[in-house]
């Protein structure tokens, strides 16, 4: 199937919203003291709320409110001073009181909006409608023997769903909206965002309307897009089907769909005749949720400047380019760590200009290598700040500069010190350069003659031969220009 | 033997009983009385292990507080651990909690002997306790009457005096109604007085634990042993416990009590004056009538908002982790869904779930549940204005005395009907108590009922201590 960037289609038009639940990260779940543990023993860490034992009742986890308003600061959201917790009744095995705690008609946050930007996407602001707070069910299992196993480890653990409005016009937009609204998951430590363990989880709506048109087409839901791959293959190929069905003449039924990862294709799910009538009435067993503005204000205090502000300002302060503020800004951790370089550098802008690409290049580079979270950067900040004084006070080459590098990856210790130990500094004593370019010129009579003949590629080879026989630690910028003068005989 | 909790502390603080010896007589009362079916499970070896201790305690001086020693019978749809809880239903007929109500923790924390899980209405659905899956409680004062619903157990174990103390629950009335209609003291506290954790929800904004008792300060010492802010419930309202207990019967305090005109209309004239005659005879009663205009719409209100929230409380029980699960070779999950349920619950449970789910549909909402809760604001406006008058109201708890078993099993709306008295205080989350009254021509008690503005309990208890006194004195003359 087609592909193409349906923002180029003259045709028709794509509209997409996105629902995505980010668990909260909290010690414990959002109505019991459970902890919770990715991967522990199944139904190990369950208590008798989580399981719905009868006579049970859920109490609020006061950190998930905290983080779930945390977040709501972060997107621009207003935060209602009071908000009601519903009952979503629907039976299934892995929801143990056969009603999800959700909020409905009156959530904690409603409006806001993230910018978005990326290669393919001209910056642009999505609209948010709300975010609300829910527990999660648990997980079932379907065994071949027809039996079904059910592990309520994740029932109750607690996740914030956050809806935009239909602001997305391609699929490459909705993957750069959810990067960034995990970058500010991932920044605000509302969430980790991570995808494998279930933690983001994202489902989209999904028209198609002809381009110029006001009225938004017939939707579809779309469920089960598990990686940020999947939703970019899933969007596409649902759009091309609206599209198909549409220019077949034919008519978009509201259906929810699943994403079939591996045919690759969106499967029928359920009609919306056949969608759950889930009777929301409001939660009995907890009172309004009610956030005084003193409580909004404490948690806007912990707020951390997040990654768009970041990349605007580095950009300003540091005359950065869009790309490397974007790439330094990613994570929290690594735009902490640049931060860190750069105000020992004193945010000179040349200076930080190559601060930023050792760790857009090196530093990135063994990382991914190494799988390593940017927390877990073994070489500080100030280090590699000493090491790039060394390369523009002429101390070490590029080259030794790598090694350099590598050397303090490994282990920790002062930059000048490792340099003199291993007797890596760099000449730049000219009578020094002079007398080994003496040695090689005298050494290669002929090539001096055809170089001064006309064959000028030759200095290369010469360089080549001067740096090795300097094991590499001849001044560059020297070299050449004393290799210019003595073979030119211009000194 | 007295059967009040102030005479039996007496008898066990001046050595003329002890716990053991409670216990014991308790147990054998039970057995004798066992055809009144108020027991579903009984706690015979524990309560005997608790009253040693609590006998050990008391000999080396340590006396835990007024209930210390004493036997008290806990509702089965209180949870009690390691004490099989059944909600009197086939559902959860072999279900044993891994836990204690925070109601049942603190009575053991007090040194009550949890004597026994009594019969109720299943899942407390009920007015005369005949919705039982271990079958009808009988009225102690006559054999062929019901006890009242739904803790028709706990009242009948208290007339019976087989223990002095139980615990109810109230939902629109289940408390109340059973201590009228036998004759005991019952108190349904203000809403989010007493902590609902542990208790199995019917209706989870109407839901209160409530004590019985023979007298008003037996009920008032068990009340205050259970309330209190609990942080397994949110509902739950930091509000301080206070001395209940200590109320004396002062008539040279002068009290204003509302008569609402919707309540004494329409009834009997036995019904009248079982309901005037004390109130008018008391010194220092400024009786005055009151009215709350809402009051149709109570009834309808109730069931429309209790079933809505029963329907969902009662989804747990699917058959899938606890409770009866019913599974043909071969079924699916629906299959096992409907079969379990359809085996685990009786009619009246079935009933008020589809009423509930109806209530709650699409489509329905507004006409039934928002309605209801809109009914529900006007009825709480009514009482506020009442008590801008007055300082207590009182009615009849129940418009009749004790019926006859059977009399209205196939009739809901007019077994609905019999509480009527009773549903607008839960509605309005207020605090009422049922008292014994005069006895009708069979011998049977009315009851009457004292309402008190939100938290005033104080009120409610003082006022309820001088009727109380009025009608023993009466009682006197009738006998």
């Amino acid at each position: 199937m087609s592909t193409t960037d349906i923002t180029k289609n003259p045709k028709w038009e794509a509209v997409i919203g996105l629902e995505v639940h980010a668990q909260i990260r909290t010690n414990s779940k959002l109505f019991c003291g459970c902890p919770i543990t990715f991967g522990a023993e199944a139904n190990s860490q369950t208590c008798p709320v989580c399981s719905g034992m009868p006579g049970t009742l859920p109490v609020i986890n006061k950190k998930a409110v905290d983080l779930a308003i945390r977040l709501g600061l972060a997107i621009g959201s207003d935060i209602h001073d009071q908000s009601i917790f519903a009952r979503k009744n629907y039976f299934y095995p892995d929801l143990p009181n056969g009603y999800q705690i959700s909020q409905f008609d009156k959530p904690l946050c409603t409006g806001g909006g993230i910018w978005i930007e990326g290669k393919d996407v001209p910056r642009r602001w999505i609209r948010m409608t709300r975010i609300h707070m829910e527990n999660d069910a648990g997980k079932s299992s379907h065994g071949e023997d027809g039996y079904s196993l059910v592990d309520l480890n994740r029932s109750g653990v607690a996740l914030c769903e956050i809806v935009s409005e239909p602001d997305m016009r391609s699929p490459a937009e909705a993957m750069s909206y959810m990067k960034s609204l995990r970058s500010i998951l991932r920044y605000t430590e509302v969430s980790d965002g991570n995808m494998e363990e279930g933690s983001f989880r994202c489902d989209a709506n999904i028209s198609v309307r002809p381009r110029g048109q006001k009225k938004l087409g017939t939707k579809t839901e779309l469920k089960n897009m598990n990686s940020f791959r999947f939703v970019g293959q899933a969007l596409n190929y649902e759009i091309q089907r609206h599209i198909d069905v549409l220019e077949a003449g034919g008519v978009i039924e509201q259906d929810t769909r699943l994403w079939d990862t591996r045919k690759q294709v969106s499967v029928f799910m359920r009609s919306k005749e056949d969608a759950h009538d889930y009777r929301y009435f409001p939660e009995p067993d907890l009172l309004p949720l009610r956030v005084s503005p003193e409580r909004i204000e404490q948690v806007r205090a912990t707020l951390p400047e997040l990654a768009d502000a970041r990349s605007q300002r580095y950009q300003q302060e540091f005359s950065l380019p869009a790309y490397d503020a974007g790439v330094l800004t990613a994570e929290k951790a690594l735009a902490e760590y640049f931060e860190a370089g750069a105000a020992e550098l004193g945010g000179a802008p040349a200076k930080v200009k190559s601060l930023s690409n050792w760790i857009m290049g090196d530093v990135l580079r063994r990382c991914k290598d190494e799988s390593l979270e940017v927390t877990a950067i073994p070489l500080p900040p100030h280090r590699l700040v000493q090491l790039i004084g060394l390369i523009d006070d002429d101390v070490i080459s590029g080259k030794i500069a790598k090694k350099l590098f590598d050397a303090l990856w490994e282990e920790d210790g002062d930059p000048m010190a490792i340099v003199t130990e291993r007797g890596w500094v760099q000449v730049s004593d000219t009578g020094a350069i002079d007398e080994v370019i003496s040695r090689i010129l005298a050494a290669h009579p002929s090539e001096v003659e055809q170089f001064r003949g006309g064959k000028v590629k030759l200095k290369g080879f010469f360089v080549g031969q001067v740096m090795r026989e300097m094991r590499g630690q001849g001044n560059p910028k020297l070299v050449n220009q004393r290799l210019s003068a003595l073979l030119e005989g211009q000194d | 033997m007295s059967n009040h909790l102030s005479e039996l502390r007496a008898d066990l603080d001046n050595g003329k009983t002890t716990s053991t010896s409670l216990v014991e007589g308790a147990l054998q009362s039970a057995q004798e009385q066992s055809q009144l079916n108020a027991f579903i499970s009984m706690n015979a070896d524990q309560a005997l292990a608790a009253a040693k201790t609590a006998d050990e305690e008391r000999a080396q001086g340590q006396v835990r507080g007024p209930l210390h020693g004493i036997p008290v019978a806990i509702k089965d749809n209180i949870c009690t651990q390691g004490l099989r809880t059944t909600c009197a239903s086939r559902f959860l007929e072999n279900f044993v909690p891994g836990y204690d109500a925070t109601v049942v923790s603190r009575l053991r924390q007090s040194g009550a002997i949890i004597f026994g899980k009594t019969n109720c209405d299943e899942f407390a659905m009920g007015s005369s306790n005949e919705n039982s899956a271990f079958g009808p409680v009988l009225n102690p004062h006559d054999l062929n009457c019901v006890p009242g619903g739904s803790s028709g157990g706990s009242a009948a174990v208290v007339a019976a005096k087989i223990v002095p103390l139980s615990l109810g629950s109230d939902t629109g009335g289940s408390v109340r109604q059973p201590a009228a209609l036998c004759g005991v003291v019952g108190v349904k506290p203000t809403y989010g007085r007493v902590s609902r954790n542990g208790l199995v929800a019917f209706g989870s904004s109407l839901d209160q634990v409530g004590p019985f008792a023979s007298d008003v300060v037996g009920a008032a010492t068990l009340l205050e042993a259970i309330a209190g802010p609990d942080p397994m419930d949110s509902t739950c309202a930091d509000r301080p416990t206070l001395a209940w207990s200590e109320v004396t019967v002062d008539d040279s305090q002068p009290v204003r009590v509302g008569l609402p005109r919707e309540y004494t209309e329409g009834l009997s004239e036995a019904a009248r004056s079982a309901l005037l005659e004390p109130l008018e005879a008391m010194d220092g009663v400024e009786l005055v009538e009151v009215s709350l205009p809402h009051t149709d719409f109570a009834i309808a209100t109730y069931y429309v908002l209790a079933s809505a929230e029963a329907s969902a409380n009662l989804a747990r029980y699917d058959g899938i982790r606890y409770g009866v699960r019913v599974q043909e070779p071969g079924a699916g999950l629906d299959e096992v869904y409907v079969a379990s349920r359809s085996q685990g619950f009786g009619p009246e449970v079935k009933r008020r779930i589809m009423l509930g789910t109806f209530a709650l549909s699409a489509g329905y909402y507004d006409a039934y549940y928002a309605k209801a809760c809109q009914a529900r604001d006007a009825i709480r406006k009514d009482f506020e204005d009442a008590f801008a008058q007055v300082d207590v109201l009182a009615s009849l708890t129940a418009p009749s005395t004790a019926f006859e078993l059977g009399s209205k099993t196939n009739d809901p709306i007019s077994m609905y009907l019999s509480d009527i008295f009773t549903v607008p205080a839960s509605l309005a989350g207020l605090p009422a108590m049922s008292l014994p009254g005069r006895l009708d021509a069979r011998g049977l008690p009315w009851g009457l009922q004292v309402l008190a503005p939100h938290w005033e309990e104080s009120a409610m208890f003082r006022f309820a201590a001088r009727l109380e006194a009025q009608v023993a004195r009466q009682r006197g003359e009738q006998q």
